[in-house]
């Protein structure tokens, strides 16, 4: 089934049948994200946790979609303080008390796909911390409280930036959320900001069907990220922490449908 | 996974760049030989002629120029 195109590309509405397949491949990543969020403690490596994660998606009988996505070598993304997104989980990266570490995990399951994240803290840490990570939480239970049908993207992106923004922080720019389904990335694209977008994918009408990562990427100190020398690890420029948390949702009939749901 | 926000492309823009009116042609067209040699046909643009601003060979123009086709300009700047 075809919905709108944006910029040219089609948007895939799915039917009912395949969404309750995207909601099973969705319960499988809540599988692992529940199992990671167990593991993590000081003294545990990230590729300990990328392990774990990877074993929950292969015992399930689906399939860790990060490893080998244009060359990424893991199953999970090891995002830590200052990291925002893609870090590649390694045994010398130890997490410690104080920290704050993000998961990006996706899997696939009979060709349908889920991507979720979530950030914790890992012991105690500071108030800032704790504060980042509670408001980023809340800013992607604010944007899917805006889909549901007739809503815009442009509803998404305002409801994550306002609410960051009156909390001090900023929002990432430079990535985006994403449209879903039978691949990783589909059309349309999901900011988390507005400024000053006009037309084009903020315009696009929510319809049931759409499938939608919708992921905030949220700094304590401003917006601007870098690029790590390994072409993966994207980092915030100022050195500030950064929280991450994602869901695949659908748009339904009566509003936001949480593929990824424990 | 997030994605790279890719954002539309932009459209190329007109190149202005400085030039010699080499030979005048009719109907306000002009040979011009630009900086780097090349040579192309440019037109006056309306303001000039509204104005009522002659232009002769040897004057120093600036012409604006389109990467679709660089054998045609506009002149839009006639420097004293």
């Amino acid at each position: 089934m075809s919905g709108p195109r944006i910029r040219g590309a089609q948007i895939h509405l799915k039917t009912a049948d395949e969404l309750e397949a995207m909601r099973d491949s969705g319960r499988i990543h809540a599988r692992a994200v529940a199992t990671l969020k167990e593991a993590i403690a000081p003294g545990v490596s990230t590729a300990e946790l990328d392990r774990i994660a990877e074993e929950v998606i292969r015992d399930a009988g689906a399939t860790p979609s990060f490893k080998g996505y244009q060359g990424f070598p893991a199953s999970i993304c090891a995002q830590v303080n200052d990291c925002v997104v893609h870090g590649i989980p390694s045994e010398d990266e130890i997490l410690k008390e104080g920290d704050i570490f993000g998961a990006d995990l996706g899997a696939i399951y009979k060709d349908w796909h889920s991507d979720g994240a979530f950030t914790v803290a890992v012991g105690e840490v500071d108030d800032e911390s704790k504060r980042l990570i509670d408001v980023t939480r809340e800013s992607l239970d604010r944007a899917l409280e805006q889909v549901r049908p007739g809503n815009t993207i442009r509803d998404i992106a305002h409801a994550v930036q306002s609410f960051v923004e009156a909390a001090g922080f900023s929002v990432v720019r430079a990535l985006v959320g994403h449209g879903i389904g039978s691949q990783m990335h589909e059309p349309p694209q999901v900011p988390n900001f507005v400024d000053n977008g006009r037309g084009g994918v903020y315009d696009t009408i929510l319809q049931p069907g759409m499938t939608l990562a919708i992921e905030p990427m949220v700094n304590a100190g401003g917006p601007d990220v870098v690029q790590d020398a390994d072409g993966w690890k994207v980092r915030t420029k100022d050195g500030s922490r950064s929280a991450h948390f994602e869901h695949t949702v659908a748009v339904t009939e009566d509003g936001c449908w949480i593929l990824t749901a424990p | 996974m997030a994605k790279k926000q890719t954002k539309q492309k932009k459209e190329p823009k007109m190149i202005r760049v400085l030039g010699t009116v080499v030979e005048k042609l009719p109907d306000a067209v002009f040979k011009v030989e630009l900086e780097n040699g090349h040579e192309l046909l440019a037109h006056v643009c309306g303001k000039i002629r509204m104005r009522y601003i002659r232009i002769m060979p040897g004057d120093s123009v600036t012409v604006e120029i389109s990467p679709y086709d660089l054998t045609r300009g506009r002149i839009v700047w006639l420097h004293k």
